[in-house]
């Protein structure tokens, strides 16, 4: 390669360091991630225009096809869904990288160099591991299948033992330079991937979308390192690095040990507080939306809790102007926004900063629990996991460590929910049955339209 | 490059990642993820490569079908991340209140 390539190589890796750079505070992330942009786009084309270059006219249409695919699917998201996008996005890449190690040891055969060998199969594995553990993330979070662990009889000793075998299928395949049994050992891998994230519980799907992210950062420098790559060295070993610490902070976000989070259904009771062993006979208090509306406009301080039943019911803008309603008569109005509200880390806010939520009224969940012991009303809307007080006070329930909104502190509480079903994480909820909570059944935005009109009415 | 660069290269890349990212707050996680996926969208490059010098059809097809799945993978990070962002700028703007919050608030009072 030229020293003109390899300068514009050089250029895009030191814009990729600058994108996460500007991508970590919130006044340049825009900046930074149209840098990163750029820095992939010239590596791309330069690449692209490499002499003896070939089967150039199948590359470009391929590169026409994949924009064709992935633009439309990018723009037309709702933006509820673009976690299980972030996941479906990041296991296609993992598939590639696999498909590069794979596709240059088929043509090269028989690998001389230990390392390069070692590459190939770790690249093989983990991207494989990457691209079905990411369908599965993608099904659980668009709700094609249960968002609750789910553990396979035997899958303790199972899950291991693909593992295993899938390593040492790949060991077997370069040491008889064999490339049935690398093919094989990619396929092993790839049910590793499902068995890996199944018992994994639906509300902890992000911290492994994130570690999944950070697997095929290091397929990518593991590919780099067989096609002897500096490029795809630095950027994958740079998503590797900061996708792991960003996995950790994610953890710590919310309370759990990443162990906790992959292999936490294997050893933890995770029956505790499940549905099944809550009488659902228990009374609950359900009111109109006028009683509600009374109780709402003669308080004094009002703390609104969105969730992701909001997000759903697309109800951004009229939850903003009950808040807008309340504040008119003199009510002190905030959010309270759980750092995993929505599906993901900071995706409430990406939510309220569409509805234009003035952000003065958001408080995240440090600033917010203090204050709900002097809140008159704790309004929840389509929230149920992270105002659960299982979290705090049963040990053994799935949720327990998570840090919660302490909504039971308020002198009341309102629930906006559809029905008595559980949340995300599949258990039940104590405060609904509690005396101080009222609920109001219904779909969150029909509902908040409700409170508006009796508002308006008073 | 030899062995021996390659792992200094890497080891530095190591640091530089997670020196780059450690001071970031909660709600930038998702954009921050949504960005590193992109980036590791990179890897349409070594498609590229590697189908650029494919000898047999079955290397050539394994090739395009890499480099249809890593421009997916890179296009579509940088896209959904913009978009993204687009609703943090619309925030910040917001911090002065914003001219159809106040009617609907006047409209509220009795």
């Amino acid at each position: 390669m030229s020293n003109g390539v390899l300068f514009a190589y050089f250029v895009t890796a030191l814009c990729f360091i600058l994108a996460l750079k500007g991508l970590s505070s919130p006044k340049y992330a825009r900046y930074g991630n149209l840098v990163g942009a750029f820095g992939a786009a010239l590596a791309v084309v330069v690449t692209l225009t490499l002499h003896g270059l070939g089967h150039r006219i199948p590359i470009i249409v391929a590169i026409v096809i994949g924009t064709l695919i992935a633009v439309p699917a990018a723009r037309l998201v709702k933006m509820t869904a673009i976690p299980q996008m972030v996941a479906m996005f990041n296991g296609v890449g993992g598939a590639a990288a696999a498909l590069v190690s794979l596709d240059e040891y088929v043509k090269q055969h028989s690998v001389d160099s230990g390392g390069v060998a070692a590459a190939v199969v770790f690249s093989a594995i983990v991207g494989s591991v990457s691209f079905t553990g990411s369908l599965v993330t993608f099904a659980k979070l668009q709700g094609i299948m249960t968002g609750r662990p789910v553990v396979l009889p035997g899958a303790r000793v199972f899950t291991p033992v693909l593992a295993l075998a899938s390593v040492g299928l790949g060991i077997a395949g370069i040491a008889t330079s064999s490339v049935v049994l690398v093919v094989v050992c990619a396929i092993t891998a790839l049910a590793l991937g499902v068995f890996f994230v199944l018992p994994v519980g639906g509300a902890d799907v992000p911290v492994v979308i994130s570690l999944l992210n950070a697997f095929t950062g290091l397929t990518v420098a593991a590919s780099g390192y067989v096609l002897n790559n500096t490029l795809l060295i630095v950027a994958g070993t740079l998503v590797g690095a900061s996708g792991t610490l960003l996995t950790q902070l994610m953890a710590r976000a919310m309370g759990r040990p990443l162990t906790g989070i992959l292999f936490g259904a294997f050893t933890g009771p995770t029956t505790a507080g499940s549905t099944a062993e809550l009488a659902t006979d228990r009374a609950v208090r359900s009111a109109n939306a006028e009683d509600i509306a009374i109780l709402l406009a003669y308080a004094r301080k009002v703390a609104i809790v969105p969730g992701y039943g909001l997000a759903v019911a697309q109800a951004q803008h009229t939850v903003r102007e009950l808040a807008d309603l309340l504040e008119a008569r003199g009510v002190q109005v905030f959010y309270a926004i759980h750092p995993v509200a929505g599906r993901m880390p900071g995706h409430m806010n990406v939510l309220l900063a569409e509805a234009n939520v003035p952000y003065e009224q958001l408080k995240e969940m440090d600033a917010a629990n203090p204050e709900f012991s002097s809140t008159d009303v704790a309004v929840v809307v389509g929230a149920n996991d992270v105002v659960n007080p299982a979290a705090r006070d049963l040990p053994g329930s799935p949720i327990y460590g998570m840090p919660i909104l302490n909504v039971d502190e308020a002198a009341n509480v309102v629930f906006l929910k559809r029905s008595l079903r559980p949340g995300f994480a599949g258990i039940d909820n104590a405060l609904l049955y509690h005396p101080k909570t009222t609920l109001l059944f219904g779909d969150a935005k029909e509902s908040l339209s409700k409170l508006v009109a009796a508002v308006k009415n008073l | 490059m030899n062995n021996i660069e390659l792992l200094t290269v890497f080891m530095l890349a190591v640091f530089v990642g997670f020196e780059v990212i450690s001071k970031v707050s909660t709600i930038l996680h998702t954009p921050l993820m949504s960005g590193a996926n992109a980036i590791h969208g990179v890897i349409l490059v070594g498609a590229i490569l590697i189908t650029g010098v494919a000898d047999t059809a079955a290397q050539l097809w394994l090739g395009l079908a890499a480099v249809v799945l890593a421009t997916a993978n890179m296009v579509g990070g940088f896209v959904v991340t913009d978009r993204m962002l687009e609703m943090f700028k619309g925030r910040r703007t917001s911090n002065t209140p914003s001219p159809d919050a106040i009617p609907a608030g006047k409209d509220g009072r009795r």
